[in-house]
């Protein structure tokens, strides 16, 4: 067992016992769903067969229904896309980056953000995949040997690279959550009593017995995984990036892009993060293991982060500057001064202003405070990723052929299904799934644990 | 009666044998052993074949029968038993015609395919009016149109041509019994066997009058010319030979002329030495006044002081100047100077139908010698005929109930001459020989179809000297009779107009034959003495003239009325003339009033873009005359002079057609006696107007798109090294051009051909002419108002219009303006705005950045320059379209083809229409994208003919539908690797440039830098 200084922070708060965990992690698996859960449920369900209703009408009479225009070929399809893969980067950098670099502190959190990273991931591949013109052979992008003549993918376009790196991205997170989960499930199917919850249990756990060799594999298998999905951390939003770096519109065409992208994501990540926690933590009563040193810890990436991207958006305003090029120049004038400015306006002050504050301890501890800046914070990235779109397509190179961009009824409804969807998949992971990496969490219980610090604080005052 | 017969299968059952009748009565020959095997518990038991078994058959045989049914629903094509000789399944027929509907005329070809006419293309022998304007390229769908009438109605019953030209008869020789009038009302009539036929009613009836008359007339005109050369006929305008143009209102550039001057305009404005000067005073800022070298704005009240003013300086005269601004009187004297070093050489215009104002101009051109050279007084342009004061008269008999019978054939009065429809009805009995159950149609007792001109034969004389003939290039389509039959039945000729016209050419000592072939025959050049007559005495009335014109009516407001491409309104149902957005406002589906900021402002006039960019503007409410046109939209329109509003006609129709329909305003409806300016009171009307306009960025924001230069400045460096400075990239090789710094490997681009094309930007004038031809030929479908107004217009080609702006780079650093102020200053246009046009399509990029970025190689570069695009490989992520720097990429946002919102406008949802479309070219499905191909289609097959012919392709063998439709020649396209090609020369010509040269994309389109011969 670890020897941790007395100094740090206790992980795990109260006097916990490993039947205190199981117990604490199980409850919401094990007890019925309280009304909450049913009225959090009907509106996330009912926000998400709105969206249903917007992805069928826009297959059924084209793409049309939404408010792009021959200049503006992208607008929340897109942003959304970018958006939620962003989100979904916070789960794998906790789980696999954090690990790599043995934080501890990851292991009462990285089962949700997990999660949240995997079912944002989803809602990221709808956009992309429903915003084709033609849905139905959208599996022209995949190489699949056919028989419609030599006909092949093409290697040089980003998008290619996006269903790459999205793919590639969702099946290791998938596999790494799983692994993780194995000994959690065999904990649930070892305590159900009913047959049929046993029965799902025991098929999910994959006969995980305990043994010492379960656990070295396990150890290794996530070991490997985490070396995996660490490069995947960094290159999924660089790719998502390229989509526009590498083209010639002035606002994408931006070599900064691939560091910033992923600042951003993770900026974003941890800020669903922080949303998502700061409820289950409160609803299902785990404030002993996710502490508001957890909060704090987020809050400091999300300050550092934002900073990061703070820079990133000065940057990219001195090159066009300094870069002489007319379009360039124009292009984040009219950014920021523009007929979007308040979209601009509006992410910088959420993305980069208000990170500013965790920069005071009582803020950044304060948990009412954090849910909002939380939610400022995803609010000012999708804007982020609006103002690159939109702003850049809106006005581009030929002023007869500048437009703007509105969103029609169907936009806001394929959005906010996405929202719903991915509330639907929350909502019944936190019912039917160990929401805390308990197996993981147990480990450190003794040398992490807040009575059993201070149990070995008074032992070690008692040895002296 | 058709008797029981009944075949036997044998001689078995013929002889009814005992055989016979147990197998008739037994079905199966063999007894089925369902009880054996079902009833016998131990025999199921032991079968082979198990429940699971049974289950697969059930469901493999349901399996095969359901994919057996999904067949590919079979569409019907039905192959010629006997091929005609002509018709060669996918080649296509020419036929050389003439164009003529209500107010053109052109010499065109008819392209046919397997017996259809799917295209209006430009004549090929030279002949006057050879090229086709935007509305002659699109009167093809005319003929497709399913609103066209299909046979004789009275009323709304269908009736039939016996019944009808019973009718007529009874109702003629009534009239003749009761000593009233038998009239034939029509537009003008420039056929010389339809006017014969027409002389032969007069012979037969003295009660016959035959009234000529346009709606967009130019009757004052035609006095004017009538009184100085005896005949009623417009002078032919030679601008080859001018090298000073002078034009007062005139719009001779625009829509409503009945003379085509552009390619003779574009010719003298090539640069160089003998480069035309163009200076233009007016009140709208006109597609003429556009391409001016110097314009100013003046009333329209006072186009008779300009040209008095003018006529003082160039003839040294003092007639009666009315009042002039200076700013006005400053260009003139700088016109004045030109003319009179000018002097034969020159031409002045004077615009609109103003007999006063046409006579000084007369007067000047005669002062300055052009009467005989540029202005051929003595070479009549016959095809404008009309007179208003015939009509007036018409009108008065009407309602004195002098008129027995009245004919309305090819004119549609209820709608463009204001208080007729109520006259109508007061006629005895009325026939309306029509194309459609219009507005005049409908009011007429009998109502009965003439076939569109592609189904029609007919002889012309649009211009002395020449003889043009239409001939028919499909059958008709509805049960429809040349009125030229009608009229001949009436007086007991069965003639068929066919063997009349046929005669008539044979009757000339002329080869039917090869007149046919050419579609006319130039017999002359048309001259004739008198010009020195005219000139005489246009110059003795001019003081009267100059008198006649300061009595111009003139008022706070003036609406001074001109034409778009739906022109008079003949073909207000044709879908591609509203969509193709007008040259200067870009507006599209519309007419409204132009109005001056400066005017706007005063009225509270405001034009606002909504959220997703569209335009909505006030309505503002027009009284002229006691009659009122509420709920007109206003435009704010840069170089519109103040106190004047520009309102297009031609719109505002109430029964052309499910796709014309309430379009617009009815702008007639204010004009009295073809005056073509009116005296109005303008008041702000409520609500906001929906346009839909292509283009919301007016001006080029300080950037290089239209190089420009001035016509000094040019003479001055024949290399083009100040005024077409190439860009360069400074990299560690040096400093190298855009084509040089690349990223990429360069395609091999010299062992076959290279498709280039070449637009030079001193050719265009803007017309539009190019944009429905693209439309046409390449089945672009036609999206409507509402989806223009989302910027999702389907162009291929779209002509960029920008005006100048105050403020640029270098009057902003002088000023010291903040660069946020800058931008935004030079987001407004100027007041008095030059304007440029620029077309811009598909460049075919050798570095295409579309290429490179589709994730299926939907788009890719082919070996001779070609962008293609592989529409059933597209699956429309849209990113190709976002990343072109020019924004030609074009995305089908819906089924255009069966979509229930495009049924009323595109024309490939009705069956008829549908008859229109281009059988070389694919209609593109839902979701994917789509742009110019430059015209592959026109490639290949040329291609096929030269391999065929086994030579090399000639340069000029064939050429893209839009640089075949442009009369300017500003567009030209061939194998730039062709030693001696039209484009391998423009290639090299120091006005070339590439359009965004510095993204590198390496274009195959370059243009040709804009000069203005301005001193």
């Amino acid at each position: 067992m670890h020897y941790e200084s007395p100094v740090r922070e206790p992980l795990v708060l109260g006097d916990k016992t490993y039947h205190d965990i199981t117990l604490d992690v199980v409850r919401p698996v094990e007890s019925t769903a309280p009304k909450s859960w049913w009225i959090a449920f009907g509106i996330a369900l009912a926000m998400f067969l709105w969206g249903v209703g917007g992805i069928l009408w826009t297959i059924a009479n084209g793409i049309g229904s939404w408010g792009l225009n021959k200049t503006v070929g992208w607008a929340w399809d897109i942003t959304n896309f970018v958006w939620w893969v962003g989100i979904g980067h916070a789960g794998t950098l906790i789980s696999a980056v954090l690990l790599l670099f043995r934080q501890k502190w990851r292991m009462s959190i990285n089962r949700s953000a997990e999660a949240m990273t995997i079912f944002s991931v989803i809602q990221a591949a709808l956009f992309p995949v429903i915003h084709m013109g033609r849905v139905w052979v959208s599996y022209f992008v995949l190489p699949i040997p056919n028989q419609f003549g030599s006909l092949w993918v093409n290697f040089n376009s980003p998008l290619l690279w996006d269903v790459f790196a999205l793919s590639t991205y969702l099946s290791v997170s998938t596999v790494f959550w799983y692994v993780g989960l194995i000994p959690d499930f065999a904990m649930i199917r070892d305590r159900a009593i009913n047959p049929i919850q046993k029965h799902v249990y025991r098929i999910l756990a994959f006969g995980w017995g305990g043994k010492a060799k379960h656990w070295q594999r396990f150890e290794e298998v996530s070991l490997v995984l985490a070396g995996l999905a660490t490069p995947l951390v960094l290159s999924v939003h660089t790719i998502v990036s390229m989509d526009f770096a590498t083209s010639v519109i002035p606002g994408w065409h931006t070599t900064i892009f691939p560091p910033y992208f992923v600042a951003g994501a993770i900026f974003s990540g941890f800020a669903m993060v922080q949303t998502l926690l700061i409820i289950v933590r409160k609803l299902f009563k785990m404030e002993d293991y996710i502490t508001i040193q957890h909060i704090e810890m987020m809050n400091i990436i999300i300050m550092v982060t934002g900073s990061i991207v703070g820079v990133a958006y000065i940057t990219e305003l001195f090159i066009a500057y300094y870069s002489g090029v007319e379009y360039e120049q124009y292009a984040f004038l009219n950014r920021a001064t523009g007929p979007y400015w308040w979209a601009y306006w509006s992410m910088m002050t959420c993305n980069v202003f208000s990170p500013q504050f965790m920069w005071s301890k009582k803020l950044r501890t304060n948990l009412v405070f954090t849910f909002i800046i939380s939610i400022v914070v995803n609010i000012g990235m999708w804007f982020e990723r609006f103002v690159i779109i939109v702003t850049s397509l809106h006005r581009d190179y030929l002023p007869s052929s500048w437009a703007m961009f509105s969103p029609t009824s169907i936009d806001i409804a394929f959005y906010m299904g996405t929202i719903g969807f991915f509330f639907v998949l929350f909502l019944l992971y936190a019912r039917t799934f160990p929401v805390i990496a308990q197996a993981e969490l147990k480990t450190i219980l003794k040398s992490s644990g807040e009575s059993q610090k201070k149990h070995h604080t008074e032992d070690d005052h008692a040895h002296h | 009666m058709a008797s029981e017969k009944k075949y036997w299968k044998g001689f078995d059952q013929l002889g009814n044998t005992p055989v016979a009748q147990k197998l008739a009565q037994n079905e199966f020959a063999e007894e089925l052993p369902v009880e054996a095997i079902l009833g016998d518990g131990a025999v199921l038991e032991s079968a082979n074949t198990t429940r699971r078994d049974f289950l697969k058959f059930v469901g493999f045989s349901t399996a095969a029968a359901t994919l057996a049914a999904c067949e590919n629903p079979i569409v019907e094509s039905i192959p010629y038993v006997v091929k005609p000789d002509a018709i060669t399944p996918g080649i296509p027929n020419f036929y050389a015609t003439s164009y003529v509907d209500g107010q053109d005329f052109a010499s065109v070809l008819i392209k046919t395919r397997e017996g259809r006419p799917i295209k209006v293309e430009p004549g090929d022998k030279g002949f006057f009016n050879s090229g086709t304007s935007a509305r002659a390229q699109a009167s093809v769908l005319s003929l497709y149109d399913s609103a066209r009438l299909a046979g004789p109605q009275k009323g709304e019953e269908s009736s039939n041509w016996k019944t009808v030209e019973a009718a007529l008869k009874a109702a003629v020789e009534k009239s003749k019994a009761e000593g009233k009038t038998f009239v034939l009302l029509t537009s003008s009539v420039f056929s010389p066997s339809t006017k014969a036929v027409i002389e032969r009613l007069r012979g037969a009836y003295q009660n016959f009058n035959h009234v000529q008359w346009d709606a967009a007339s130019v009757s004052q005109k035609l006095d004017v010319w009538e009184a100085l050369t005896g005949t009623r006929a417009l002078p032919y305008y030679d601008l080859k030979q001018a090298k000073v143009l002078v034009s007062i209102g005139e719009d001779f550039l625009g829509a409503g002329m009945a003379q085509q001057m552009e390619a003779d305009y574009a010719a003298g404005r090539k640069p160089g030495a003998g480069m035309s000067r163009h200076y233009q005073l007016e009140a709208n800022l006109s597609l003429s006044g556009s391409n001016a070298d110097l314009r100013g704005k003046i009333k329209a009240s006072e186009y008779g002081a300009a040209l008095a003013y003018l006529y003082n300086q160039v003839a040294g005269a003092s007639v009666r100047v009315g009042a002039l601004s200076s700013d006005a009187k400053k260009i003139l004297d700088r016109a004045a100077k030109d003319l009179l070093a000018n002097k034969g050489a020159s031409v002045v215009f004077a615009g609109g139908n103003n007999g006063a104002n046409e006579h000084l101009a007369a007067a000047i051109n005669a002062a300055l010698g052009n009467l005989g050279t540029t202005v051929q007084a003595c070479k009549s342009v016959y095809i404008a005929q009309g007179n208003d004061r015939a009509l007036a008269n018409l009108s008065a008999d009407l309602q004195a109930g002098r008129v027995g019978a009245l004919v309305v054939w090819g004119a549609n009065p209820a709608y463009a001459a204001p208080g007729f429809a109520d006259r109508i009805k007061k006629a005895a009995f009325s026939l309306a020989l029509t194309d459609r159950m219009d507005e005049t149609a409908t009011l007429c007792t009998y109502a009965a179809p003439v076939p569109h001109y592609l189904e029609s034969w007919n002889d012309y004389t649009p211009v002395a000297g020449m003889y043009a003939v239409s001939q028919p290039t499909i059958a008709p389509l509805f049960d429809s009779k040349p009125a030229q039959e009608v009229f001949m039945n009436l007086l007991g000729d069965a003639t068929s107009y066919k063997d009349v016209v046929r005669g008539a050419i044979a009757a000339r000592g002329l080869s039917v034959n090869a007149i046919l072939h050419d579609g006319g025959i130039q017999l002359s050049d048309g001259q004739s003495g008198g010009a020195a007559g005219a000139a005489s005495k246009a110059l003795a009335g001019a003081s009267a003239a100059a008198e006649e014109a300061a009595k111009a009516a003139t008022g706070e407001w003036e609406v001074v009325f001109y034409q778009k491409a739906v022109g008079a309104g003949f073909q207000a149902n044709n879908p591609w003339l509203h969509e193709l957005p007008d040259p200067i406002t870009r507006v599209t589906w519309d007419n409204y009033v132009t109005i001056a900021a400066a005017d706007a402002l005063k009225l509270g006039v405001e034009n606002a873009s909504e959220s997703n960019g569209a335009i909505n503007g006030s309505y503002v409410t027009l009284k002229v005359n006691g009659v009122t046109l509420e709920n007109v939209p206003a435009w704010i329109q840069p170089g519109q002079a103040a106190g004047t509003l520009g309102l297009a006609l031609g719109y505002g129709r109430t029964l052309v057609g499910k796709a014309g329909n309430g379009v617009g305003v009815n702008a007639f409806s204010l004009m009295k006696d073809g005056a073509s300016y009116a005296v109005a009171q303008v008041s702000l009307g409520e609500d906001e107007h929906a346009f839909a306009s292509v283009q919301l960025g007016n001006t080029m924001m300080g950037r290089k798109i239209v190089n420009e230069t001035t016509l000094a400045t040019f003479m001055a460096d024949a290399s083009g090294k100040s005024w077409n400075e190439k860009v360069e990239f400074h990299t560690l090789q040096g400093s190298v051009g855009a084509n040089e710094a690349n990223l990429w490997p360069d395609h091999d681009h010299k062992t076959l051909h290279m498709w280039n094309m070449s637009i030079d930007l001193n050719g265009c004038i803007g017309c539009g002419a190019c944009v429905v031809a693209c439309h046409i030929e390449n089945n672009v479908p036609v999206v409507g108002k509402d989806e223009v107004r989302r910027f999702r217009d389907m162009h291929w080609l779209r002509i960029d219009r920008y005006y100048s702006s105050d403020t640029t780079h270098e009057s902003a650093e002088a000023d010291g303006q903040g660069v946020m102020a800058k931008y935004a200053a030079m987001e407004v246009p100027s007041a008095s705005p030059e304007v440029v046009f620029q077309p811009v399509m598909c460049q075919h990029c050798n570095h295409a950045p579309c290429e490179t970025v589709c994730p299926v190689l939907a788009t890719t570069h082919s070996q001779e320059g070609l962008n293609h695009m592989t529409y059933n490989r597209c699956i429309g992520t849209r990113y190709c379209a976002n990343n072109c720097p020019y924004k030609v990429r074009r995305f089908n946002w819906f089924n255009y083809m069966k979509n229930e919102k495009f049924s009323s406008v595109n024309p490939s949802q009705d069956d008829l229409g549908r008859m229109v479309l281009n059988p070389d070219v694919t209609v593109r499905s839902r979701g994917v994208m789509e742009k110019c191909s430059f015209c592959i289609q026109r490639i290949q097959y040329a291609k096929l003919e030269a391999k065929k012919k086994g030579e090399p392709m000639a340069d000029g063998a064939f050429t893209t539908a839009c640089a075949q439709a442009c009369s300017t020649g500003a567009i030209g396209f061939g194998d730039v690797n062709k030693a001696g090609s039209l484009v391998s020369a423009a290639k090299k010509d120091p006005r070339a440039y590439h359009l965004l040269e510095e993204v590198g994309t390496q274009p195959s389109v370059f243009y040709q830098t804009k000069v203005r011969n301005q001193a």
